[in-house]
């Protein structure tokens, strides 16, 4: 008799079934950076949020930074460490690094890093320059 | 414009006029320096006519859209390469194995679909990187870690894909197993969904793992039977502490006890993060250590009376060098421990680990970091960031100018074998490639010890520098294709490696005339008889383009 309630709770069950939904997933797109935080940047220059987002990982302040640590060692203090304090590069000069890659620093393609996005960490990499 | 090899010029302007409508004009890149931008910036073959490069790329946003371009491919029997971020940096970047390939670049596809914290799993697109799930993960406040590798810019999906690892609890460390169902696009355009995900409306994909019938999951790692669109990860929970002490051996030979206690503690689970081997004689940093040496100014440089014993000894030995140690009380090994979960289990299992070690006499403990997690912004600073779950770009500091290395290369490539989870083959591993590093002028290090991100197995991960100059390369690409042979003769294989070896190694692995090798072949020409997909790869190449053997 327990064996029979048991197989009948299974047919109850099996009879009621699970409603098959269409697995119809859509997702969040996740904007594409090489950051750990999202950055705001109110109040922040043009192109500071494309700088922190693809650039400062690298290049940012801090310790484990490689970008920094190399141009601490090529520049020795001459020139400051930090790309962003930098007041003489040129947007083409940004570009060709971003584009051509240096070292260890690999070329990024235009589905990392688009054109538009380039152009705005250009004009932050210049703003300070004199004019 | 290069064209493909084996298609005719009116064939591939008619598959790229395809290809843009099924993706967008702007998402075709045909122009020299969109293309050049797929190179592989680490290349062996850098600047030589034999580097691998890609006739152009084709970048799709969705699953439909990667239909749409495979189908396209087909017909016109164009060789596409699938890369998802592209950044597997010293195992071939974005660049095509076989060279006038059009690299389907997935980036693009950039969906988090779903992550659950209850069930701690995330099912992801290739163009997601692990940068984006971790923020993905924080911005919601879940409480879960994503097993990273070192480089945080690459996808889970690739790297699971390419059979990459991480540093978390030994379950999730192997990227490729910690994975749970995937989405495939045949070379016919076709959908298939693995493991669960093959019955519709499936509640369990990202759950169990085999379904029913053959796992199929295996054959879209390492090679080119489909283009993977999704797949889904076990995540790590995030546990409540974090415990680290270091066990030190003072003598040459306690190196084998050290591995065999480590790996009964390992398997039963007392320690459960990824055990990270060191000399403190030998001068050979634990990775944590490398992390932090590359901030600062490096390693302090050893006394003089220790420098000339160094330099004198044989494969890390000489019986005046263990003599000083002694006498000094300078450890010949050091082996790290990591504990995630409930701080008193941790300490508890510590303690037991101490009790096993001391079996090795003079054995010495030191703890180290203990966190309550999560970690603070202060406590981030200071550690490897990966063994807490966080991707960092840090390790790039290795290769990068610094004040320890003022001549930075360009790039690297690895060699990285597999070899038993032992001490002795830890010693004969040294000692047959210190001799092939001598006969073929490579650094010949004093000693070297292997890695323990895989269980049950040691990896050696030996960085070949790539440079600008011609010359210098090819003399250490001749230097790998030896070592990678040495290896073989030995039983120890690679678990890995850039296009430029992958026949050669893919050769290593031959017993019974090349069955395992026929077999994928025979798969190939099944799933793909056009051979449009990522010819080449792992060794596999289609019928058109297989090379008899001699």
């Amino acid at each position: 008799m327990k064996h029979l309630g048991l197989l009948s709770a299974i047919a109850f069950a099996w009879l009621l079934g699970a409603p098959i939904s269409a697995a119809q997933e859509q997702g969040q797109r996740i904007p594409s950076s090489w950051t750990t935080t999202t950055v705001s940047g109110q109040g922040e220059p043009r192109g500071y949020v494309e700088y922190q987002k693809f650039c400062s990982a690298c290049h940012g302040p801090g310790t484990g930074r490689p970008g920094t640590m190399a141009l601490q060692a090529k520049y020795k203090g001459a020139e400051p460490a930090l790309l962003d304090q930098r007041t003489d590069l040129t947007p083409e000069l940004v570009k060709t690094y971003v584009r051509n890659g240096i070292s260890v620093m690999p070329f990024f393609r235009k589905t990392e890093i688009s054109d538009a996005d380039l152009d705005l960490i250009a004009l932050y990499l210049t703003r300070n320059n004199k004019r | 414009m290069k064209v493909p090899p084996g298609v005719s010029s009116s064939d591939f302007a008619k598959a790229l006029d395809e290809f843009e409508q099924a993706v967008g004009k702007q998402w075709v890149f045909t122009a020299e320096e969109d293309v050049a931008l797929y190179r592989d910036p680490y290349s062996p073959f850098l600047g030589e006519a034999d580097e691998l490069v890609a006739s152009a790329a084709v970048a799709p946003e969705s699953v439909e859209q990667v239909q749409k371009v495979v189908r396209i491919a087909n017909q016109y029997k164009v060789p596409i390469y699938p890369v998802s971020t592209g950044k597997n940096l010293g195992y071939g970047g974005s660049a095509p194995v076989f060279s006038g390939s059009v690299v389907l670049d997935l980036k693009r596809m950039n969906r988090v679909i779903e992550v659950n914290e209850e069930n701690a799993y995330a099912l992801v697109e290739p163009g997601v990187s692990y940068f984006d799930l971790y923020r993905y993960i924080q911005e919601k406040g879940l409480k879960l870690w994503v097993d990273v590798p070192d480089p945080g810019w690459g996808s889970p999906v690739g790297n699971a894909l390419d059979r990459g690892g991480g540093y978390l609890m030994a379950q999730f460390r192997n990227h490729f197993d910690s994975h749970c169902g995937m989405e495939v696009v045949l070379a016919n355009g076709e959908i298939i969904r693995t493991g669960m995900g093959a019955m519709p409306g499936a509640k369990t994909w990202q759950n169990y793992k085999s379904g029913f019938g053959p796992w199929v999951d295996g054959i879209f790692s390492q090679s080119n039977f489909g283009v993977v669109t999704k797949m889904g990860f076990w995540l790590m929970p995030e546990p409540e502490g974090y415990l680290s002490g270091t066990v030190y051996a003072p003598k040459h030979a306690d190196l084998i006890p050290l591995v065999r206690i480590l790996n009964y503690l390992e398997n039963t689970r007392v320690t459960n993060g990824m055990p990270d081997l060191g000399s403190p004689l030998l001068r050979i940093p634990m990775i944590a250590e490398i992390d932090v040496w590359n901030r600062g100014d490096g390693p302090p440089p050893p006394e003089p009376e220790l420098a000339s014993l160094l330099a004198k000894s044989e494969g890390g030995y000489s019986a005046e060098l263990e003599r000083y140690a002694v006498d000094h009380g300078i450890s010949y090994w050091s082996c790290k421990l990591s504990f995630y979960g409930p701080p008193k289990a941790n300490q508890a299992n510590w303690e037991f680990a101490k009790e096993k070690f001391s079996t090795i006499p003079g054995a010495k403990f030191v703890d180290n970091e203990s966190y309550k997690l999560p970690l603070t912004p202060e406590e981030r600073e200071k550690v490897h960031k990966p063994q807490f779950g966080i991707p960092s770009l840090a390790m790039f500091s290795i290769g990068a100018r610094s004040r320890t290395n003022p001549d930075p290369t360009n790039g690297h490539m690895w060699f990285s074998p597999i070899i038993p989870r032992t001490g002795e083959a830890i010693f004969e591993a040294n000692r047959v490639f210190n001799q092939a590093a001598k006969k073929y002028g490579l650094p010949v290090l004093a000693f070297s010890l292997p890695s323990c991100y895989w269980e049950r197995s040691f990896i050696f991960i030996f960085a070949f520098p790539v440079t600008r100059d011609k010359e210098t390369n090819q003399k250490n690409r001749a230097a790998f294709r030896q070592l990678v042979q040495i290896a073989a003769e030995h039983g120890w294989g690679e678990y890995r490696t850039a296009p430029a070896y992958q026949d050669l190694i893919m050769n290593t692995y031959s017993y019974n005339n090349h069955a395992l090798l026929r077999f994928h072949e025979t798969l190939k020409d099944t799933v793909d008889p056009n051979g449009i997909l990522s010819a080449g790869r792992y060794g596999i190449w289609p019928k058109h383009l297989r090379k008899t053997e001699a």
